[in-house]
């Protein structure tokens, strides 16, 4: 393809995941090109929950230094980012979960993470709003809330950085070909645009998970964290059907933002209205007094889910110069920048800060591709 | 004559009269403060803009599509 | 609680009404849904002090009488709820109700455009004052100032002065040998002749528009263009509206095609999509006359009675070239985009100011960037106004369609019991 060169790095996708692989990049002393076609994605849609998980070791070492990223940045960050580091509370609804807690408890604090475990009483006195009658909870401290878009912005406003609506119709190694025709070449490209990377690159094995939020009016606030049920890994992670827990993040306005839903295979944006009810039964069964308050607003996204749950992150194995930074699945937000780092230390041929194997894109493409 | 009850304060209205007329009826017709912490009053008068919404006792609903009644209870918000 | 009718029609003003008469003699069950506490839609709004036309009492009267019409007042539609099936919300409770056809009748809302000043107390729409005032808003002795563009100005300023208000301006953005020319025309419609000549109303005046709204915590004054000279008026209140929108996103969440930001009909008052009519303001503004026609059609049609629809035909024809008239004499002069300065507020549920809008490329970008259109009216005041300001389309709906209990949206669980008989 003859292509014009216009940058160190083209950036394929103005999500919360490419913008902060362009800062990364940028921050490096590299020139960055941003295409985007401002069709919106998975950081407009989704919560904006900063939080830690620790279903295996992998997304744990993500999560957990992603976070710390997010302390660092938070004083810098705007105020229109709305970041607050208002803490998780999962919450136990019986022994059994309790005993769930405590074992996620024993997991975060050898990670050295900020955690305490509520017993009944504590939780009441902490989350009044809550049902009476639950165990207990896990108190994750170091977990936060953003609003994803604003940071995106923040992200990108960088000397380095050049941002352009475009489309790209066809990846070719290290160059694009645009809607308009035009060709554009770099030392590399970086895709990250989450699920409609399957446009580009059908050979990625990303599916989507379709989920579903809720936002109400502004209320005097009675919610200080953000409250998830334990079911919540059970439900999100291993179910193979559509699924729904509890999740309810106090936002800065006053406003509760309630998920979540998992629907696999769909793409159809409209609102499925019984899972949507099913979700809004999750969350009023915890915090009853939801119920009387007025919604304002439903939205449904795309999550692009990889086959063992972990982002693609590094060089694509079967072509040169092409870059993946995708396959969040629902933690996009929360990792963007530990994902940043891991993917600009590979491409600058750096030593990363975590261990990159979990993550390389060749786990999920051993062979070589037609493309 | 429904008899209502504004911010705690007592008004006795014609049957029929809406919520947002009572707000002007009682006081200075004002229902809600902006972000900046400015009066709003009902605007659209049609349940569409949602600058008359108000707590009706204990829910929040539009003073201009809701009639006054006996012993109802108005607070507008601060 | 899930109800089934045969036919259900959403909007309860002069096309809902005639609409429910036109199919109830069929015999079909029939269900009328409106938000407001009483039909009669925004015309016909009753109050305490309100005498209501005598057509309006007679429809009412013959509403009443009709066995197989169920009327929900105080109704909203919150969300579609399966394939021929709306989720609704009232004082008490959420519950759904199945339909066979639907006629949508859900009427137009005022084209409210920004200006400094607009957000004090004491300003209103101009349909909103005139609603506002049905309801019992006091303004006996008020001093007001009415702006904007339309004929409803001009009732607006009627309803004021039955109520003891002193009119003190009837500012018409339209250019004084527009209205000449619509005024002339007016005598060729059955009973408007004597809107031409309200025109002469010594308050009114043509090219004249809103420039601010005075005042510190309410309002005290407004600031006006009239022809090339600025004037400032005392007054207590002022009534602001540019023309009407029509309210589709029901009819746009139903995959109903519009035309001309209204919702898109053919002869017999169908949409696009099979089994679902619309009249009225809806499909575009013309007035009560062509609303009433338009519902009746609508009605017939979706009983199949085809030939007393058709036998309407040459009338609403003769309706649809007032609208046409309307359309042409009151189209907004583009100086109106600019009323707004950089710190005027936009969106009044976020309190976003023009320049966090301005530069944008669209609604959605704007959207995410600003907050605009993210609080409780969604989007219904601010992203009319944003499509007239910078030309952006207008947001998609989704449900719900107006703020909703959360309990209330529960309710779209599939797995509830199934439809009883009405």
């Amino acid at each position: 393809m003859n292509a014009r060169r216009c940058a160190d790095v083209i950036v394929v996708g103005a999500g919360i995941v490419g913008a902060a692989c362009a800062r990364a990049l940028a921050q490096r002393g590299l020139e960055v090109q941003v295409l985007d076609d401002y069709r919106g994605g998975a950081t407009a849609a989704g919560m904006g929950h900063l939080l830690v998980l620790d279903d295996n070791p992998a997304e744990l070492a993500l999560s957990a230094y992603s976070l710390q990223c997010w302390r660092d940045w938070a004083p810098r960050l705007p105020a229109g980012c709305a970041y607050r580091n208002n803490g998780t509370l999962w919450l136990a609804a019986d022994a059994e979960e309790l005993a769930l807690a405590a074992a996620k408890q024993q997991r975060l604090s050898t990670h050295g993470l900020d955690c305490e475990l509520l017993g009944a009483a504590a939780l009441r006195a902490a989350e009044p709003a809550l049902r009476a009658d639950l165990h207990g909870a896990l108190k994750v401290g170091g977990d936060g809330i953003v609003y994803a878009p604003n940071v995106v912005d923040w992200l990108l406003a960088h000397e380095h950085i050049r941002r352009c609506r475009a489309q790209v119709v066809e990846l070719d190694g290290a160059a694009v070909r645009l809607a308009d025709g035009r060709r554009l070449a770099a030392g590399a490209v970086v895709l990250a645009t989450g699920i409609d990377a399957g446009a580009l690159c059908p050979e990625l094995p990303l599916t989507p998970k379709k989920g579903q939020l809720l936002i109400t009016d502004r209320y005097p606030r009675e919610i200080r964290h953000t409250l998830v049920e334990l079911g919540y890994v059970k439900s999100a992670h291993q179910a193979t059907g559509p699924s729904v827990a509890c999740n309810i993040q106090p936002r800065p306005t006053g406003q509760l933002l309630i998920g979540s839903s998992r629907q696999f295979g769909s793409r159809d944006p409209g609102i499925d209205g019984t899972l949507l009810a099913r979700m809004l039964k999750r969350a009023v069964h915890y915090v009853p007094g939801l119920a009387t308050l007025n919604a304002i607003r439903c939205w449904s996204g795309l999550r692009a889910a990889s086959p063992d749950g972990q982002p693609l992150l590094g060089p694509h194995p079967h072509r040169p110069g092409l870059w993946l930074a995708l396959g969040h699945e629902g933690l996009g937000i929360t990792t963007a920048p530990g994902s940043a780092e891991l993917l600009a230390a590979q491409l600058c041929d750096e030593r990363p800060p975590l261990p990159v194997a979990p993550f390389l894109p060749q786990r999920l493409l051993p062979e070589a591709a037609d493309a | 004559m429904p008899e209502l009850y504004i911010d705690g304060q007592r008004i006795s209205v014609a049957a029929g009269t809406s919520v947002a007329a009572a707000l002007a009826l009682a006081g200075d017709g004002c229902s809600r403060s902006a972000l900046n912490g400015t009066r709003r009053a009902p605007l659209c008068g049609m349940g569409v803009c949602q600058e008359c919404r108000v707590s009706i006792d204990g829910q929040r609903r539009l003073a201009c599509q809701t009639p006054c009644r006996d012993g109802m209870r108005v607070e507008t918000r601060r | 609680m899930k109800r089934a009718y045969d036919l259900a029609i959403i909007g309860a003003g002069p096309a809902g009404i005639s609409a429910a008469l036109a199919a109830a003699a069929s015999g079909a069950r029939i269900a009328l849904l409106d938000d407001n506490p009483v039909a009669g839609g925004q015309i016909w709004r009753d109050g305490p002090q309100v005498r209501l036309p005598a057509l309006a009492r007679r429809l009412r009267a013959e509403l009443a009488a009709q066995a197989n019409v169920d009327c929900f007042a105080a109704t909203r539609v919150v969300a579609l709820a399966g394939p021929r099936g709306l989720l609704l919300e009232d004082e008490q409770r959420g519950w759904r109700l199945d339909y066979a056809r639907l006629i949508l009748c859900t009427g137009a809302r005022e084209l409210l455009l920004p200006f400094p000043g607009w957000t004090l107390p004491g300003v209103s729409g101009a349909g909103g004052l005139q609603a506002l005032l049905h309801g019992g808003l006091p303004v006996h002795g008020e001093r007001v100032v009415i702006a904007g563009s339309g004929p409803l100005l001009l009732a607006c300023a009627a309803s004021a002065r039955r109520h003891g208000a002193r009119v003190q301006r009837i500012a018409e953005q339209a250019a004084w040998s527009t209205l000449a020319r619509f005024a002339a025309g007016l005598p060729r419609w059955p009973g408007k002749l004597w809107q031409s000549l309200r025109l002469l109303d010594p308050a009114y005046r043509g090219a004249s528009h809103v420039i601010a709204a005075l005042g510190r915590e309410r309002l005290e004054g407004v600031r006006l263009r009239q022809g090339g000279q600025i004037v400032e008026l005392e007054c207590e209140r002022l009534a602001c509206g540019f023309g009407l929108v029509a309210n589709t996103e029901i009819a746009q969440a139903l995959g109903c095609a519009l035309r001309d930001d209204a919702i898109a009909v053919n002869d017999w008052q169908a949409t696009a999509c099979d089994g679902i009519y619309a009249a009225g303001e809806c499909t575009g503004c013309g007035g009560s006359e062509l609303a009433l026609l338009e519902g009746s059609i609508a009605g017939y049609a979706a009983v199949d009675e085809h030939a007393r629809a058709q036998a309407l035909w040459p009338q609403r024809q003769r309706w649809q070239r007032f609208a046409e008239a309307l359309r042409t004499s009151f189209a907004l002069d583009p100086a109106l985009r600019h009323l707004a300065a950089a710190d005027t507020l936009v969106c009044r549920c976020e309190d976003v100011p023009y320049a966090a809008l301005a530069g944008h490329a669209g609604w959605h970008a704007a959207k995410l960037a600003s907050r605009c259109g993210m609080g409780a009216c969604q989007g219904r005041v601010c992203g009319a106004a944003a499509r007239t300001l910078f030309g952006w389309s207008r947001p998609a709906p989704r449900p719900p369609f107006t703020p909703a209990r959360i309990a209330t949206l529960l309710e779209l669980d599939d797995e509830q019991e199934p439809p009883c008989a009405p």
